[in-house]
């Protein structure tokens, strides 16, 4: 019996032994590869930080509307937080390959779908900066077009716009994540839908001045309006 | 050549049949139908009274008028003059049409007529607008005299206008051309002008043609392009400049055909205008220009309230381009009720200037800076309007000419404020 005992406890110290000397140099392995993550993911970032510095994409972010959102959200500019990001995901995605060479069960489909998910997440960022940059530049064409015509409320007008753009980016976004599509396909119907209606009921409502005005100066050409049409710029 | 590949074949059979010319008259249409007819007797009265031994051809290059303006253009015999001007040409005067698309695009125009004039070697060309219902045939002797005869490259117009006509050239594009490439040139942008085979020739080959604009502004490109290549230009007065029917919606694009040519141009010819100083008269057939002062009803109100609006609805916009003083000053200006609010020439060569910086600098969009200047166009006009109701002619040209020299004290603020080519 006591033979026994002394056999099972030699044989379970030599297998955690044998598990211990089959892990550890997957550990130092995975050690490794954390550092060598550190090292790639730090002058990444650095390159990164260069090189967005080199194509001024502050500036770029600025016009999409991008460095204002992230100024309220109290973060740093574009071009530290894109680093940043990169930063991280290189260094995660480094240690998440050290972990699966340690051999864990279970955790190697969870990393291989991390890595799945990764060029989704890169494409989903991309829309959404050129969807902010989209949304920027046609609500401001949109306010200028208004001021210049002289259309009453500009900023009512350019508003809308970029808030169409923005909810039909961020829908694209989200079922280029994958997340909540379903959900997001009908928010995104309900929140245009609504807004198409509600700009028809303000301008059925609203605009009936307006519209009769139009029609007057249409229809009623009578002596001419003193105005600035009759100088010529040129 | 490189027209080979833009001139249609039809067209080159015809300037073949033409041959070697002296004068060439370049007339871009579109659906000018109304006018052009007297247009074309005017051309061919101006040839047989003033180079009836030349050999002469007018060109109309269209833009898809549905109106048969080719035809009235290529119709109007030159037989019909002879009985009443008791003149005869010693050579054939030819007419030739082409087409060049559906819509009017002044670049593609008047690249056309360059071509064919480097094609028919002409010594010399004029630009004529069909839409100057009130041409005289005196005016091809005074834009084509000077090159033909005088040795000049390029003749500029000058006109008899009215005090309040033609802001944005007597408040920007005068003024700061002026400033900055030191060349007295009243009408920089003009639709009537002379020039040389040899300037046509130079201007042909620069890399104009191929930057998406349609060729906005392109005689004013033009006018730039013999200025920095230091061809020797004069002015020619022509008379009156008859009103154009236009909408207030025309400003935006007259800004771009005007503002926005010369603040790409200062892009390219930094080294040129940056080394300028003072600015050298350019000699002129005739007046300088003159001034009527006939009543005008112009409603000032509605350009003060869209200059204030503007200010404030854009102010996102500004931010972007005005520096925060400048901002600051129109801000308070916009808010003063109609009898204090005065857009002060100062002030305004400012706003231009870090207009024009902003446009190098691509701060937002190139044709939103220029959209943007609108409303401040409005405000200026409104002042100038404001303080010249009741001027005289003289008090007028004064007040112009110190917007030229307030362009010319500030032209170091551009220059600090310019960003350096990398």
């Amino acid at each position: 019996m006591r033979d026994m005992i002394i056999s099972e406890l030699t044989q379970a110290l030599h297998d955690i032994a044998r598990s211990f000397a089959h892990f550890l140099p997957r550990f130092i392995v995975m050690l490794i590869l954390a550092l060598l993550g550190f090292v790639i993911a730090y002058v990444a970032r650095a390159v990164l930080r260069s090189v967005l510095g080199l194509i001024k994409f502050d500036k770029l972010s600025e016009k999409a509307g991008a460095s204002q959102l992230l100024s309220k959200a109290a973060l740093p500019s574009a071009t530290e937080v894109l680093s940043r990001f990169v930063f991280w995901v290189a260094w995660l995605g480094f240690i998440l390959l050290g972990i699966s060479v340690l051999g864990i069960l279970g955790l190697q489909d969870e990393i291989a779908r991390f890595f799945l998910f990764l060029p989704r997440l890169f494409v989903a960022l991309f829309i959404l900066f050129v969807g902010l940059l989209a949304a920027s530049f046609f609500s401001r064409a949109a306010l200028l077009a208004a001021v210049n015509a002289n259309i009453p409320s500009p900023k009512v007008l350019s508003l809308a716009v970029r808030s169409i753009i923005i909810v039909f980016v961020l829908s694209v976004v989200f079922e280029e994540l994958g997340l909540a599509e379903q959900t997001m396909l009908v928010a995104f119907g309900i929140a245009f839908g609504g807004l198409m209606f509600g700009l028809a009921i303000a301008f059925g409502i609203g605009g009936r001045d307006l519209a009769r005005r139009l029609l007057e100066k249409q229809v009623v050409r009578g002596k001419k309006q003193e105005n600035e049409d009759e100088l010529s710029p040129l | 050549m490189a027209e080979d590949s833009f001139l249609t074949d039809d067209f080159l059979r015809q300037l073949i049949n033409v041959g070697e010319v002296d004068i060439l008259v370049g007339l871009p249409t579109h659906n000018n139908a109304k006018t052009v007819g007297s247009v074309v007797r005017a051309i061919q009265s101006g040839i047989l009274n003033g180079f009836p031994r030349e050999r002469a051809v007018i060109i109309n290059v269209d833009g898809g008028s549905r109106d048969g303006t080719p035809d009235l253009v290529t119709g109007v015999s030159i037989d019909d003059m002879r009985p009443a001007s008791n003149l005869y040409a010693l050579r054939t005067l030819h007419s030739i049409t082409t087409k060049y698309g559906n819509s009017p695009a002044s670049g593609v125009a008047f690249r056309t007529i360059l071509a064919a004039a480097e094609l028919l070697r002409a010594k010399a060309c004029v630009m004529l607008s069909p839409e100057s219902t009130n041409i005289k045939p005196e005016w091809l002797s005074k834009l084509l005299r000077p090159i033909y005869r005088e040795g000049f490259d390029l003749v500029t117009p000058t006109y008899q206008r009215h005090k309040f006509e033609g802001l944005l050239i007597t408040n920007l594009l005068y003024p700061m051309t002026r400033a900055l490439y030191g060349k007295n040139i009243y009408e920089a942008y003009a639709p009537e002008f002379g020039f040389s085979g040899r300037l046509g020739t130079q201007f042909l080959g620069q890399d104009v043609w191929t930057d998406g604009t349609d060729g906005a502004g392109v005689e004013l490109r033009f006018t730039l392009a013999a200025i920095t290549g230091k061809f020797p230009i004069c002015q020619s007065f022509l008379g009156e400049k008859v009103h154009i029917e236009r909408s207030s919606a025309d400003l935006v694009p007259a800004l771009r055909q005007t503002a926005g040519t010369l603040f790409a141009a200062l892009d390219r010819d930094f080294t040129v205008w940056s080394a300028v100083a003072g600015c050298e008269p350019v000699p002129t057939n005739g007046t300088d220009q003159e001034v009527l002062l006939e009543p005008l009803r112009v409603n000032r109100k509605r350009l003060r309230e869209m200059f204030s609006s503007g200010v404030a609805e854009l102010e996102s916009v500004f931010q972007s381009i005005l520096s925060p003083t400048t901002l600051a000053e129109l801000q308070r200006i916009s808010r003063l009720g109609e009898d204090e609010c005065r857009y002060s020439a100062e002030l305004w060569v400012r706003t231009v200037y870090e207009f024009a910086a902003s446009y190098q600098k691509s701060v937002i969009s190139r044709d939103h800076i220029i959209q943007a200047l609108a409303p401040l166009f409005r405000g200026r006009a409104f002042t100038f309007l404001t303080e010249h109701r009741n001027a005289s002619a003289g008090e007028v040209e004064n007040s112009i000419e110190k917007l030229c020299l307030e362009f010319e004290r500030s032209k170091p603020y551009l220059l600090e404020i310019w960003k350096p080519r990398e």
